[in-house]
């Protein structure tokens, strides 16, 4: 129920940015990759490559609007998973070994290399590109019995010889060891002949040069399709970030949250919105672009009491919380009691950097059967908005530096 | 008996100096946790579901998280009615330069109007005194809700429900003292009045906790006596802090799977040697090796630390020795000018730093001669991991014994697929190259 709209916009945010026959062109590649929206909560695939279904054993249906943990399992190395969690927060690319699952339960190995895609006119994260090279056994030196495991699949067997991988080598440390110098120039704490985490599957030279191949394909692919847009990308962040709008880690976190709410910038004039939350634009019937950048007494209408917005307007000044009770409109004209609580929003220097107003519709017995009252839960989007932006200050901190 | 003198945390508002305190007995009258304010008493209640099955994969979109939201929409009320001391949103705070992103805080309200006290470090359990400081006497408003196990499978909330002495509830309390938002001790079966131990039930209840929360940076973490926990009335601390900590982001080397499908490692590449404990069939496995751990560390009277980070999915452990050298005099001065004290959430790479000089100066390396200093030497580290492991009966693999370890990993593979119902299911085999 929650996700009516959904279909469209995970087709619109590829429609949006390429030309029409992009995702045959994108099909024809050999390359199994996914792409994301991380504009959209929850971060969803909008795009699987016909190669990577074919990998993942899924139909298109089953993964668009899916997050890409979907392929993840029992086995999967956490540590990785983290790693890629926080490649997205600070928009960049990764290169990691993963233990995927195919749809029937088998795990395999990928070297999976995601990278960001900008937009050219504001240096906004527009989507991430999610290649996935299948990590190529390797035959073991003592060839023992066990240097190849039969892959035996009671499904569609046919087609997965290079993709569904039983095994890889254990890793051993030596050449992973240079990576994690990386990592640590601190290493003479351990020494260096230790084992990593054994379930970290490496992959080979050849693997990474196939996923270098196909991230420039994909982009190359992407720029020219987007071009004929006039909305070109890149896989740089070309002009300094636009702060018109929040950055795509902050949109991911704020993504996550389920509620009616905007954020508000204080510090530009007239106090515009630079984030709506879709339930924002459920309740209210806009859309996010004829939101961005207004100020949220849009909502007002004729019979709105002005008094309201001097209250609203000295909680601003004085960096206060308020709570107050608003008729607002919607973009029908029908209009509905709004309890609004706005509450001064901290970045990571603790100084305030945004209002928060949560919507909630009076009218709407939607919430009744929630057992957490309506004013835990509206206080609950202040907390979730308070921490998402105190921590992605503290990242942003660390890219500027 | 070895001592240190530090300046204790305040906790909450109704924990006074001891002096005072004494004198305040008698009349209460502040509604505080006790049986004379207790009766008509009433509190939210989160029963959470009582699975057996770690969530793995979720193939499925996590349900709303409920208690996520709870926690926060509780706390943000908290700070609305003007409970803590300070505004932590308002503390500068960053990630330090460097591959591991260390994180700093500049607290400097944090220590004030407190003369330091007495603690002794070199007894990890003690008996339970009730005439110091506990969670019995914190005001009322200062608890958030009642969180307890459900009697079926499914997630319970009661908006009201009454405080039912003979049940003994646990709860979630704030700490009006937070080093990051959403700071809370989570304190089980609270009139029971437990002294700050690890038993089975209490760390089965923590782990619900980081599960049900359902989000990553929420973590939990546990400090021992001597081990830089300040109030001996059992507790676990949370916030919530939405960047990686150091130490998860720390290789680790596999050293043994114990019973459960439960996998141990050791902490690499990190100031303080440690065991991570992830896996298990089932959040018990988890939990109980982990207990079993902490419980066979507090019996040998070595101080540790424990975090729960990943949704549940990974404990670390972590035996120090820093208040014990600091006892001793064999901390430099310079460290200790900094008046960090290295709890669970320091040694995990979140620093609260009392002086604008050292939060302006903080730096990687810094931040790992501090906590070189709070680990144990690599020989008495694998001295107490022979210690645990006799105690949880595993046997250790040498890392020479890779061909043992290879079985190890056979069997590992059997066992996935009989989880996966039947379900033919070729795992993983990672194979050995020298």
């Amino acid at each position: 129920m929650e996700q009516q709209p959904m279909d469209t916009s995970f087709e619109q945010s590829i429609n949006n940015r390429y030309s029409f026959w992009v995702r045959e062109a994108l099909d024809e590649l050999p390359h199994s990759f996914t792409i994301t929206d991380p504009s959209i909560s929850g971060h969803p695939i909008v795009f699987a490559s016909r190669e990577f279904l074919k990998m993942s054993g899924y139909s298109r249906e089953e993964v668009i609007g899916k997050n890409g943990r979907m392929f993840q399992g029992i086995r999967t190395n956490r540590r990785s998973v983290m790693e890629i969690r926080e490649a997205i927060r600070e928009e960049r690319s990764i290169q990691v070994s993963l233990l995927n699952y195919h749809k029937n339960g088998t795990p395999f190995w990928i070297l999976f290399h995601m990278f960001p895609v900008f937009s050219k006119e504001d240096g906004r994260v527009i989507h991430f590109v999610g290649v996935q090279v299948p990590i190529m056994p390797k035959p073991r030196r003592s060839g023992s019995e066990f240097s190849r495991i039969e892959v035996n699949l009671y499904e569609n067997g046919a087609g997965f010889r290079d993709t569904v991988l039983g095994f890889c080598r254990r890793e051993v440390c030596s050449d992973t060891v240079a990576e994690l110098g990386r990592i640590s120039n601190l290493d003479q704490v351990l020494s260096a002949d230790t084992e990593l985490t054994d379930t970290a599957c490496k992959a080979s030279d050849l693997e990474k040069r196939r996923a270098n191949t196909a991230m420039s394909n994909i982009l190359s692919m992407l720029t020219h399709y987007s071009e004929s847009m006039g909305r070109l990308v890149s896989d740089k962040r070309c002009c300094p970030h636009n702060m018109s709008r929040v950055g795509a880690s902050l949109n991911i976190s704020l993504g996550r949250i389920k509620q009616s709410f905007v954020l508000t910038d204080p510090h530009k004039s007239d106090i515009p919105i630079v984030y709506a939350s879709d339930a924002f634009l459920e309740l209210t019937g806009y859309s996010r672009h004829e939101v961005l950048g207004r100020n949220s007494r849009f909502l007002s209408g004729k019979e709105t009491d002005v008094s309201t917005h001097l209250q609203i307007t000295n909680s601003i000044q004085t960096g206060k919380p308020c709570t107050v009770c608003i008729l607002n409109y919607r973009k029908d004209g029908s209009p509905f009691w709004n309890s609004l609580h706005i509450s001064p929003v901290r970045n990571s220097s603790g100084k305030i950097a945004y209002f928060v107003e949560v919507q909630m519709d009076l009218n709407c017995g939607r919430h009744e059967n929630q057992n957490v009252g309506p004013e835990i839960r509206q206080l609950s989007v202040v907390g979730a908005v308070k921490v998402a932006v105190r921590s992605s200050g503290m990242i942003a901190t660390t890219s500027d530096s | 008996m070895l001592r240190i003198k530090r300046v204790p945390t305040v906790l909450s508002n109704y924990q006074k100096e001891e002096a005072e305190e004494a004198g305040a007995a008698g009349g209460c009258g502040r509604n505080c946790m006790r049986d004379c304010c207790l009766p008509g008493a009433k509190l939210p209640l989160y029963a959470f579901r009582n699975s057996d099955k770690v969530e793995s994969s979720d193939k499925k979109e996590p349900p709303f998280a409920f208690l996520d939201s709870l926690l926060l929409g509780e706390w943000e009320d908290r700070v609305e009615r003007g409970l803590f001391r300070y505004d932590v949103t308002a503390c500068e705070t960053k990630v330090i330069p460097g591959d591991y992103g260390f994180v700093a805080q500049l607290n400097e309200g944090r220590h004030l109007k407190k003369r330091p006290t007495e603690f002794r470090v070199d007894k990890v359990l003690q008996p339970f005194d009730g005439s110091k400081f506990n969670f019995t006497k914190v005001g009322q408003e200062e608890v958030l809700f009642q969180f307890e196990s459900s009697e079926d499978d499914e997630v319970k909330f009661y908006p009201n429900a009454p405080i039912n002495v003979e049940r003994s509830p646990s709860v979630v309390a704030i700490n009006v003292s937070p080093i990051e938002y959403g700071h809370v001790l989570l304190i089980p079966r609270i009139l029971e009045c437990l002294p700050q131990r690890i038993d089975h039930k209490s760390f089965l209840l923590a782990l619900h906790m980081a599960i049900e929360a359902k989000n990553p940076y929420f973590r939990l973490g546990y400090n021992s006596l001597g081990a830089f926990a300040t109030i001996n009335h059992l507790h676990f601390q949370a916030y919530y802090l939405a960047v990686p900590f150091p130490i998860e982001k720390a290789p680790t080397r596999k050293i043994t799977e114990f019973k459960g499908g439960v996998v141990i490692s050791e902490i690499l590449k990190y100031p303080v040697r440690g065991l991570v404990f992830e896996g298990g069939y089932s959040v018990e496995d988890l939990s109980n090796a982990v207990s079993d751990s902490c419980i066979c560390l507090q019996d040998n009277n070595i101080p540790y630390n424990v975090l729960i980070s990943d949704s549940g999915r990974r404990v670390f452990l972590l035996p120090q020795c820093y208040a014990e050298k600091q006892a001793l005099g064999e901390v430099s001065s310079e460290l200790l000018d900094t008046q960090v004290n290295p709890a669970v959430w320091e040694i995990s790479g979140h620093m609260v730093l009392k002086r604008k000089e050292d939060y302006n100066g903080a730096s990687q390396e810094k931040a790992w001669r501090l906590l070189a200093e709070v680990s144990l030497s690599q020989e008495r580290f694998q001295e107490v991991i022979v210690i645990i492991f006799e105690a949880i009966t595993c046997a250790v693999i040498s890392e020479s014994e890779g061909l043992g370890e290879e079985e190890e990993e056979e069997r590992d593979v059997e066992d996935v697929d009989e989880v996966r119902d039947g379900i033919m299911v070729v795992a993983q085999e990672c194979l050995v190259q020298h």
